[in-house]
């Protein structure tokens, strides 16, 4: 469910781009609020892929802009 | 052309992490070197090292960017705040863009060289990680440190083995001189106490294998010397040009007067004979500076234990020096320090305006039976309180580089 794929994605974030839980919502922006850059990105989806065991291929990594975006697209997919 | 002062120094060593540690226990004698922690020896010839303890990159670099630098650059980073911040400068009261750094690694980020080329033996293209190469080039040391403390002048990196350290204070000496900056972070750094470098190192017969006496392996101008001792570390310094120093007050250690670089043109590894390279780099560096042979009290040497670099680098003292190689000072810190590789020059450096500053000379230790082909004064076991004038620091590297900087005491005229 959700709410435990959040969570999980939320454990990722918080260590990959040592941000504060409580700035991981739904709706915040990867780059803009959570400081990735794009090096950043290409790592944190790496490391999702190997959390989730799924493979996400580059053009679906570039829809992804919000942390819901990442949520959403595990719960479609795995 | 401009004076340049040294006004600034930094250390990440073997014998401790800032510069009062570092020195008080060179001044000692102590011995840097023991087993080697940071992988499993089993399967390995050679055990021992001069490591980096305590090191916490998290005293000076958040977490975050943390794990995106290799040991080299980590170790870069830390040498490079404490020597700013030693030389009393605050890059928001200076013009940014007159402000270089110049840190070379002999090597670079091998740690995630070995760690990555796993992940793509087991794991696959796909998953070699977007930070591998930026963490990995050996310029990056130059890269970060500029980009940490925002200094927007001139910035490159030297990459000549263990004549690193060296030639970059030597090229940042020239910078200034000829007036491309005002002020320059310059050193080396290396962190290769790794799988890949010591089985390279042990394969080519270069390290000593004394491992049950790992305080005595590095023993440079010993009749039993058998090899370097890997360490690792960054020495890194703040030079400027005296103007510069002068006008914002800074306490100024030593002055670097010239600087000298040749190649054997000879041999992969082995010095050329008699050491002829060597010496005419310390003939250049001595009347770059317009100075002369008798000028000259102490001699930071190259000296790392191996048969042939103490042997053939005596020759080249005495080439350089004819009668006056007697009067000389000459030591090996890395007797204690080990063998930082492209970091060497970088300590090395600071430990030669240390002794200017301080008119005391650290000693060559384990050296109990001198060679017969080393007969110059090394300082043997005891640090030496002594006049020194001026010094030359050496540095001698694989593919035949040589490089040669002199310092001198600051005197106003």
């Amino acid at each position: 469910m959700a709410a435990e794929t959040l969570e999980r994605v939320k454990k990722i974030i918080v260590e990959s781009l040592n941000v504060d839980p409580s700035e991981v919502t739904m709706e915040a922006n990867i780059k803009e609020d959570l400081g990735a850059d794009s090096l950043d990105v290409v790592d944190l989806i790496m490391e999702l892929e190997d959390e989730f065991d799924m493979e996400i291929s580059d053009e679906e990594a570039e829809k992804i802009t919000t942390v819901g975006d990442v949520v959403g697209y595990i719960e479609k997919n795995k | 052309m401009n004076r340049v002062v040294i006004t600034g120094l930094g250390v990440i060593s073997p014998l401790g992490n800032d510069i009062s540690t570092f020195w008080n226990n060179m001044i000692q004698g102590k011995s840097g070197v023991g087993p080697i922690t940071q992988f499993d020896t089993s399967d390995f010839v050679v055990k021992i090292a001069a490591e980096v303890k305590d090191f916490n990159p998290l005293d000076f670099i958040n977490k975050k960017e943390t794990r995106r630098m290799d040991r080299f650059v980590q170790f870069a980073v830390a040498a490079a705040r404490m020597a700013l911040e030693n030389a009393g400068l605050d890059m928001s009261k200076v013009d940014a863009e007159r402000v270089g750094t110049y840190i070379g690694s002999g090597i670079g980020g091998l740690a995630t060289l070995e760690e990555q080329h796993k992940v793509l033996l087991n794991r696959g293209p796909r998953r070699v990680s977007p930070f591998f190469v930026p963490m990995m080039i050996a310029n990056m040391a130059s890269g970060i440190v500029s980009i940490q403390v925002g200094a927007k002048g001139p910035s490159s990196a030297a990459i000549s083995a263990c004549a690193t350290g060296t030639h970059s204070v030597g090229d940042a000496f020239k910078i200034l001189q000829r007036g491309d900056a005002d002020v320059m972070i310059a050193g080396g750094t290396e962190a290769t106490i790794l799988p890949m470098a010591v089985a390279g190192f042990s394969a080519m017969g270069a390290l000593s294998t004394r491992n049950d006496e790992p305080e005595k392996a590095s023993r440079p101008f010993d009749r039993d010397r058998n090899g370097f001792v890997m360490g690792e570390g960054a020495g890194i310094l703040v030079m400027e040009t005296l103007e510069h120093a002068q006008k914002r007050g800074a306490n100024i250690i030593a002055e670097v007067a010239g600087y000298g670089m040749t190649a054997d043109a000879y041999h992969l590894t082995s010095p050329a004979p008699e050491g002829e390279g060597a010496k005419r780099c310390m003939e250049q560096a001595i009347k770059d500076a317009g100075m002369k042979a008798e000028d000259f009290d102490y001699i930071n040497a190259h000296g790392t234990s191996t048969d042939y670099n103490d042997k053939f680098e005596t020759m080249a003292i005495k080439g350089a020096f004819k009668e006056h190689a007697y009067k000389l000072a000459v030591s090996s810190t890395k007797s204690m320090t080990g063998h930082l590789l492209g970091a060497a020059g970088g300590i090395e450096a600071i430990v030669a305006a240390l002794s200017i500053k301080n008119q005391l000379v650290p000693p060559t230790i384990n050296l109990e039976n001198p060679d017969p082909d080393c007969d110059l004064d090394y300082v043997p076991g005891e640090a030496r309180k002594m006049r020194v004038r001026a010094a030359l620091s050496n540095s001698l590297g694989f593919g035949g580089h040589n490089a040669t900087i002199a310092l001198k005491e600051y005197l106003e005229t």
